[in-house]
């Protein structure tokens, strides 16, 4: 309804425009390219303050249930891999830049730099998720995902984990401590999953982006697209940031 | 055309909240990214030291730091319009908020007693 004068008179074909001069890409319901631009802008955060909340829930369920079953998640935590988690926290640090360098190269018109960026932020999106991968195997030899098959037996038995054992030498737990370490490795999977659900997302929309890019899309002054989808994956990167800690660090030292 | 003059003064009294578009420049999120590596390796290290009740503040405090640098740079909230930087501020009070009430209720029902 409403759109359809904008269709009418925003075909980028047109030649005569009644309405003065301004770029193709500028709708009309705008005054002008900068009132679209941070309108967008605007629209983007109040979509990354959702996701904030989202993710905030989970962190807040973590921090209630690691106060309460305490030893069961410091022992479960023991199981994580530090080293994994540096090098993945070390990935996603560099994509952000990748990331960060494609905007620059949008605005400053530059093609081949941009799709380069681009590319490299979508290879180390997939290396992130190649890693998380082979942490995820583990978890599932060890038959520590939540479930029917979950096993209790690394944290009743600490020395039947000879590995963990020799890093930590956690002491056995009593049956109904160590049955929480499974409410541990819900919220791991729930939160490490759901952040791996964006960064999915967000691959899929870089080799869409890629595509375009080498079509000539982005680097004719409209760098919209690029500029808020590097907004969506700095966020992924900020929950990495929290989630690193939390998970795999804090309880390092016990 | 009056269409055309309504266009030219609404575009005149708009133009003053507008916003120039700010490029940062390569230099400054190289800087970011490496004191993002400083922050890491800071982190990693400092869980291996038994600090007590100070390790979980101390890496929450390292991710925070991390987290502003790259709203503040690479998110470009700092070259960005009061608009903004009010949704992000009003984002994070909120969120602060709800888990600073949810924390209440459940310090002052049953902390301790479960």
């Amino acid at each position: 309804m409403s759109d359809s004068p904008a269709i009418a008179h925003g075909a980028p074909t047109e030649a005569g425009h009644s309405h003065g001069e301004h770029p193709a890409y500028q709708r009309h319901h705008f005054e002008t390219v900068e009132q679209q631009a941070d309108a967008t802008n605007f629209a983007m955060w109040l979509f990354l303050l959702t996701e904030i909340m989202f993710f905030g829930g989970l962190f807040t369920a973590y921090l209630i249930l690691r106060n309460w079953y305490y030893p069961a998640f410091v022992a479960a935590s023991h199981q994580l891999n530090v080293g994994w988690g540096t090098a993945n926290t070390a990935v996603l640090i560099t994509s952000s830049f990748t990331m960060a360098m494609g905007v620059w190269c949008s605005e400053m018109r530059n093609k081949s730099g941009l799709v380069l960026s681009l590319v490299l932020t979508f290879i180390l999106g997939l290396v992130f998720l190649g890693i998380k991968s082979i942490e995820y195997h583990e978890k599932w030899e060890k038959h520590h995902i939540p479930g029917m098959h979950y096993s209790m037996q690394n944290f009743t038995d600490p020395q039947s984990d000879p590995e963990t054992y020799n890093e930590y030498h956690d002491k056995p737990m009593a049956l109904d401590m160590a049955r929480h370490t499974e409410l541990y490795f819900f919220l791991y999977f729930a939160m490490t999953g759901m952040h791996a659900v964006h960064m999915i997302i967000g691959i899929a929309i870089l080799g869409f982006m890629v595509f375009r890019a080498k079509a000539g899309a982005y680097t004719t002054g409209h760098v919209t697209f690029v500029e808020n989808f590097g907004l969506y994956w700095h966020f992924v990167d900020i929950i990495w940031i929290f989630l690193f800690p939390l998970l795999y660090l804090i309880s390092r030292h016990q | 055309m009056s269409e055309q003059n309504e266009h030219g003064v609404a575009e005149q009294q708009t133009h003053h909240e507008e916003h120039e578009h700010h490029i940062v420049s390569p230099m400054v999120y190289l800087a970011i990214v490496l004191a993002l590596f400083v922050g890491t390796a800071l982190t990693v290290w400092a869980s291996y030291i038994d600090l007590g009740v100070w390790n979980p503040v101390i890496a929450l405090a390292i991710a925070c730091t991390k987290a502003t640098l790259v709203v503040l740079f690479f998110m470009h909230v700092k070259y960005s319009t009061k608009l903004t930087k009010l949704t992000v501020i009003s984002g994070l009070f909120t969120f602060m908020a709800l888990i600073g009430m949810t924390l209440s209720d459940y310090i002052s029902r049953a902390w301790g007693r479960w």
